[in-house]
């Protein structure tokens, strides 16, 4: 078997699910025909018909406000937002009627909406945005933001096959730059399982997305520069959160440094720290750190881009400064 | 693709006529009649602070939504999602009146056990889905219910209503837009009341009537009297045959009036002397039906006086019940927002306050690295 990329990993996923399931189908913008704005579901159409590829008109309200309306029939919908930016257009059918669906109604909602998200691209303000936060404080909604593209495929099969709403956020950083073998058979990944990316006893990074492979190269010198042994554990799952995972890396190295690419106040970090100090306050021998985004909308221009988003060297610095205590 | 557009029939015309049986006829009744007594009830338990939260009437709407509902096909699975004013096309697909009252009365066993009010519940086997309180959001999720229906090839319809007030919204606009494209067998009611809370038609929209709007969308557009509800179901029969034959999305313009304010609390300021009072007095649309009944079907008032009587015993019923039923255990709030895991965890500070360090496990080597 050989190796394929990040968002062919995607893409396969949704098609095995496709052929499993007859209810499962894609809309979205341009997605049919043309194969998607990333080419995502390219070929998907001409495999499965235009009535199971549904090209759109620029409605992300509608896409949504659809997909629950045949989520609620048993169909399993997969929306694409062209760019992960848009899917504030679809805020109030998310948080509002989907999110609160089963709970309000007992209406089930299984459905994803799945886009392109994430910096260090170029892509400036309304093409590189991190939307997890803003979804995170909606009770109701599931989001993954995978790293590898083993578990791109596995947690988007999944996300279908999930009985509730799941935002699946695709960085577009990841979407050719990684490459992997897929798993054989029928792949899956749990949904709010993290997995721990490298194995370390002195400090302990939590991140996820795009941040897990900048964690990674930092760990790496940390190693080679400072002798300093690096966990890094990929969340995978934003929510619902493993809580476990969590607590069992900060009682094993009692260092915490949080990475995300998102900006920092009102972030995913502080929710962790929150918890951190609620179930393991004892087990701390420093204080938590993030690095994070700066708090701008993120620019266009490379020295902008770079100097505002998290890169190595930040977290690089920020374990020595936890390995310090 | 050219959008007819009915004249708006004036109050007191000859009525239209229809393939409705006299049974059926007198089925409209009893429905109109069980909304507005029904309503009346809940105003009385509103008074009494039974209602714990705001009471939302259709004073004068019964006909639009009755009739409308009445046109959909219940042996065939239609569904429908209604708006706050349409309790009377809940009552036509099976909804119960001791199931509204327990909404309002927010009690453990209501439909939504105590979780959402008043006619926002919903029940997809008997065909209506609850609305939210975002004003236009139903549209793309009933677009969503009957593009399942044309991808399974199903024999089903869908309706939704919006008033006149969403039609500015975002929703609305993409949900219409997407289900004409789509062509879904969808059915969009918009019940022009006069008023969307406090704002008028004029301060709504520039357009002359909301059947206009169709146009733009690509889709049938047709208006018809909202007080008259054999032209109310005519109207949406016709569109619900056209939906069910495979031609789309209609949008119907249903003209009526709010004879109450937005919710109960509402007085009226804004509307101008004398207005609600000439909708009472010339154009109620259950005297008119009655009228109706009597002129052109020989309908006894003794048969309605026998429907009258049944509609309240039921309505007595259903308030007993619902005043005896329990209010919800307040552990329920943590249950069912995801179907897994089923329940979400307790909040420990209800579970009673015990030191840190018997909560939570700590390290042998406390405030040094564990190795």
């Amino acid at each position: 078997m050989s190796e394929i990329t990040f968002l062919e990993a995607i893409r396969e996923g949704i098609a095995e699910e496709m052929e499993r399931d007859k209810d499962v189908f894609c809309l979205g913008e341009d997605i049919g025909a043309y194969g998607g704005a990333f080419k995502v579901t390219e070929g998907l159409m001409a495999k499965f018909g235009e009535s199971r590829v549904i090209d759109t008109p620029i409605s992300e309200a509608a896409i949504v406000g659809a997909a629950a309306g045949a989520a609620h029939m048993g169909m399993k919908p997969v929306c694409e937002m062209q760019f992960i930016d848009f899917i504030s257009c679809g805020y109030d059918m998310l948080t509002n009627y989907v999110a609160t669906a089963r709970y309000r109604a007992m209406l089930p909602c299984p459905m994803v909406v799945r886009g392109p998200s994430g910096g260090y691209v170029r892509g400036g303000p309304f093409h590189s945005q991190n939307p997890e936060a803003a979804f995170l404080h909606t009770p109701g909604l599931k989001i993954v933001y995978p790293a590898t593209a083993s578990d791109a495929k596995g947690l988007i099969k999944s996300a279908i096959r999930d009985e509730d709403c799941v935002l699946f956020f695709e960085h577009k950083y990841l979407y050719r730059r990684i490459k992997e073998e897929m798993p054989a058979g029928d792949h899956l990944t749990p949904i709010g399982k993290a997995r721990t990316a490298r194995e370390g006893r002195d400090v302990s990074i939590i991140t996820y997305a795009a941040t897990v492979w900048k964690s990674l190269e930092a760990a790496e010198q940390l190693e080679k520069e400072d002798g300093l042994s690096v966990e890094v554990i990929d969340l995978r799952s934003i929510a619902p959160m493993d809580d476990d995972a969590i607590i069992a890396t900060v009682k094993k190295t009692n260092r915490v440094l949080i990475v995300h690419e998102d900006t920092r106040t009102g972030g995913v970090a502080g929710e962790i720290t929150a918890r951190i100090n609620e179930f393991a306050f004892e087990w701390l021998d420093a204080p938590i750190l993030r690095v994070t985004a700066a708090d701008v909308p993120l620019p266009y221009s490379p020295p902008l881009e770079d100097y505002v988003l998290p890169q190595t060297n930040d977290i690089v610095k920020a374990a020595r400064r936890l390995a310090s205590y | 693709m050219t959008p007819k557009t009915a004249t708006r029939r004036p109050a007191g015309a000859k009525e239209s006529r229809t393939a409705l049986t006299r049974e059926q006829l007198l089925e409209i009744y009893y429905y109109m009649r069980l909304t507005r007594t029904l309503e009346e009830r809940l105003v009385n338990l509103y008074r009494q602070t039974k209602v714990v939260g705001g009471l939302f009437r259709s004073l004068g709407q019964e006909a639009d939504a009755v009739g409308s509902a009445y046109a959909l096909d219940r042996t065939k699975g239609d569904i429908l999602s209604p708006l706050i004013r349409n309790l009377g096309s809940m009552l036509v697909q099976g909804a119960l009146p001791t199931e509204i009252i327990k909404q309002y009365m927010a009690k453990g066993d209501s439909p939504t056990r105590g979780r959402e009010l008043n006619i926002h519940y919903g029940d997809l086997v008997r065909g209506f889905i609850g609305q939210i309180s975002h004003l236009g959001d139903m549209v793309p999720v009933m677009a969503g219910v009957t593009l399942s229906f044309k991808m399974r090839r199903e024999d089903r319809v869908g309706l939704v209503y919006v008033g006149d007030g969403a039609t500015s919204t975002g929703s609305f606009h993409e949900g219409i837009n997407f289900a004409a494209v789509q062509r879904c067998p969808l059915v969009v009611i918009v019940e022009n009341n006069g008023y969307a809370y406090s704002t008028p038609l004029s301060k709504q929209t520039a357009a002359k009537q909301m059947v206009d709007k169709a146009i733009g969308y690509g889709i049938v557009g047709e208006q018809a009297d909202g007080n008259d509800v054999i032209a109310t179901y005519e109207v949406t029969k016709r569109a619900v045959d056209r939906a069910r034959a495979g031609e789309g999305v209609t949008l119907i313009e249903l003209m009526t009036y709010r004879r109450k304010g937005h919710a109960e609390h509402d007085n009226q300021s804004y509307v101008p002397d004398g207005e609600i009072d000439r909708w009472a007095t010339t154009n109620d649309p259950v005297d008119r039906y009655i009228r109706v009944l009597k002129e052109e079907y020989d309908v006894d008032v003794k048969e309605l006086e026998t429907i009258d009587a049944r509609v309240a015993a039921e309505i007595d019923k259903a308030t007993d019940e619902a005043d005896a039923a329990p209010m919800p255990e307040p552990t329920d709030a943590l249950v069912g927002i995801y179907a897994d895991p089923p329940t979400e965890k307790p909040l420990w500070f209800r579970e009673g306050v015990r030191a840190a360090v018997d909560v939570n496990e700590r390290p042998s080597s406390w405030g040094t690295h564990d190795v």
